[in-house]
């Protein structure tokens, strides 16, 4: 059967090996059928309450086994799912989840906060289900349910028309303007990407996956829908365990992975904290990586401490999932220092590098690198200006612009080479520096902001907010930290705060950021 | 008690509130759910911890709700270094 629906590999799956694990999480597995049964319930439950064909579905719950049956049940009854960061602060995703309007919320009991405001028709949900002990929310009567609640009501599932033009999920990446904005996703972009994966990476029913990217980040889509859609099982890793590189290592070795995939970042924290010598990971074949540079010395020290597997590089934006890929070669020399490329094309991309005239450069030079095929993504939700600028239409085909300048080498493929704009990539995160700007601009005591990005050996990039008070009126450091915190996730909290008379101005009244960028990285030279 | 307390304040400080005034960090100000440390910025600190105090700390010590504020995480260490002291 040729899938047309990401529910499809679930249900496959589901049919020809029920009884194999399919996800693990720390409270237990469930078998396929099981995972399918618990979807269907919870889809004819949606269904009951009004969800319908197009809808979309907010998700703030923890890695864990109802998240996985709420993203399922949710496609199932023809709705897009909306993953929210459930340790973000509740004001960001109560932003999110109302600038998409969903109709109903599957929502960890602790994490009440980002429900949207209840007022008028156009933000009245129709079901709230709650994962946990829920204290009751009056404005919802009885819209909320449990979750265990909900499955157990829910019955009688019919499966809805699917095509593979529906949305699947919007993923929210960080917008300069200050408000996040969503990446529509269908079912053929992720299909067109999963059924790649399974051409390249040759998965089967043996593979044991790792799941370490929460759900709102798209490394997630790789890790959960391969692994469902070859009956493999699973892993997934809890926040409190992803911070622990030692019980990692432990938990990647007990457990016989076979599949991990991760920012650069993970990584570098399991070489340098894991103690990998006293874990050996035999049975490892691949390591997957994404999301930003992988320093090279850290990779060929990787290599040393897991020979076995073979190593991946894979490089795209949000909008496209996975859109080029390096294979790494088995010992990384050790007289390179430069990072591998992002390498080449994907079979079912396709891709162009143009100058700002939009002409195609020559092999060598520097340009913007556009994407096109089946996984690239519909457009911004309810953003006409910002999906205008994104795509270029050339000879009836539609080019996405990633904003990435790269050139090309007819050994290694593309290089990447930076951003001409203001967003930087930190743990595989993207950050607009402009929506944190806007966050510290609602602080009372401050008069200007200028938040800028320099390198930085450890982290990769360092963010350093440079700022001017009202008159002798200048916040503590814990208090800018603090208010920050309850405004932007924790990846995007500045690391530093500088304090200035007023912010150096261009010519033309500017905030001149290269001159901020000068001075930090040269301060004795001011 | 107090040496560690102190000991663990004056690494978040210079390692990651250059600037701040050492009286504004209090040992009950939270560290982790107020955005003061992030994942990494912990994973430093549990390190630090270790290293410094001679324990060995896993995800129950290091969660959310023991490992965010300065007494918690030294009463952790005061728990620890009693357990390795008197061997059950």
């Amino acid at each position: 059967m040729i899938p047309r629906h990401l529910a499809d590999y679930l249900e496959s799956s589901a049919a020809r090996c029920p009884e194999r694990i399919a996800v693990v999480d720390s409270n237990g597995s469930v078998t396929y059928s099981e995972l399918n049964r618990q979807a269907d319930a919870l889809a004819a439950f949606l269904a009951a309450r009004g969800v319908t064909h197009g809808d979309r579905v907010g998700v703030v719950l923890p890695k864990s086994i109802p998240a996985v049956v709420a993203l399922f049940g949710i496609m199932k009854a023809g709705a897009a799912y909306v993953p929210v960061d459930h340790t973000a602060p509740a004001e960001r995703g109560q932003r999110i989840l109302t600038d998409c309007q969903i109709s109903a919320l599957i929502v960890d009991a602790r994490c009440l906060g980002v429900i949207p405001e209840q007022h008028g028709t156009s933000t009245a949900l129709c079901a709230v289900v709650a994962v946990g002990a829920a204290s009751d929310v009056p404005a919802l009567g009885n819209r909320m349910t449990s979750f265990d609640g909900a499955l157990q009501s829910g019955d009688g599932f019919t499966i809805r028309e699917r095509s593979t033009g529906d949305l699947a999920y919007i993923l929210y990446t960080s917008g300069s303007t200050g408000m996040p904005k969503g990446v529509m996703l269908t079912h053929e972009n992720a299909l067109s990407f999963v059924e790649w994966c399974s051409s390249v990476f040759e998965p089967t029913e043996n593979d044991r996956f790792s799941s370490h990217a929460p759900f709102h980040f798209d490394l997630s889509v790789l890790d959960i829908y391969v692994a469902i859609k070859h009956g493999a099982a699973l892993y997934l890793i809890s926040e409190d365990l992803g911070k622990s590189p030692k019980d990692l290592a432990r938990f990647i070795a007990v457990n016989q992975l076979t599949v991990w995939y991760s920012t650069p970042s993970i990584l570098t924290l399991l070489l340098q904290f894991g103690n990998l010598e006293a874990h050996k990971v035999p049975d490892l074949r691949l390591v997957l990586f994404a999301g930003e540079v992988f320093p090279v010395k850290h990779l060929r020290e990787l290599q040393r401490r897991w020979p076995s597997p073979a190593y991946y590089n894979l490089y795209g934006p949000t909008e496209t999932n996975v859109c080029t890929f390096a294979k790494i070669p088995s010992q990384v020399p050790d007289d390179r220092e430069v990072p591998y490329p992002i390498g080449f094309a994907c079979s079912h991309c396709a891709s162009l590098v143009l100058d700002d005239e939009r002409c195609e450069v020559a092999a060598g030079d520097e340009g913007l690198l556009y994407i096109s095929g089946p996984s690239t993504f519909r457009g911004y939700w309810n953003r006409p200006a910002e999906n205008a600028a994104a795509f270029l239409e050339r000879s009836g085909v539609r080019w996405y612009n990633t904003g990435d300048l790269v050139r090309w080498d007819p050994d290694d493929g593309f290089i990447y080479a930076g951003r001409k704009d203001r967003m930087v990539k930190r743990r595989g995160y993207r950050i607009e520096l402009g929506e944190i700007e806007r966050a510290l601009y609602s602080h009372p005591r401050l008069r200007e902001v200028a938040v800028i990005s320099v390198p930085d050996p450890d982290a990769g990039v360092k963010i350093v907010a440079y700022l001017s008070c009202h008159e002798g009126d200048r916040p503590s450091i814990i208090d800018l930290k603090t208010f920050c915190g309850t405004r932007l996730p924790a990846y995007m909290n500045p690391d530093r705060f500088m304090f200035e008379a007023r912010l150096p101005r261009t010519s033309t009244d500017k905030v001149d950021y290269l001159a901020l960028k000068n001075s930090f990285l040269t301060p004795a030279a001011v | 008690m107090n040496d560690v307390k102190e000991t663990i304040r004056q690494f978040i400080l210079s390692a990651h509130l250059p600037g701040e005034s050492p009286d504004n960090l209090k040992d009950d100000t939270p560290l982790q759910t107020s955005g003061i440390l992030d994942s990494l910025a912990t994973l430093g600190l549990i390190q630090f911890v270790q290293e410094q105090f001679h324990v060995e700390l896993d995800v129950y010590d290091t969660s959310v709700e023991r490992f965010d504020r300065i007494q918690d995480i030294a009463a952790s260490v005061a728990r620890k270094r009693a357990v390795g002291a008197h061997p059950s």
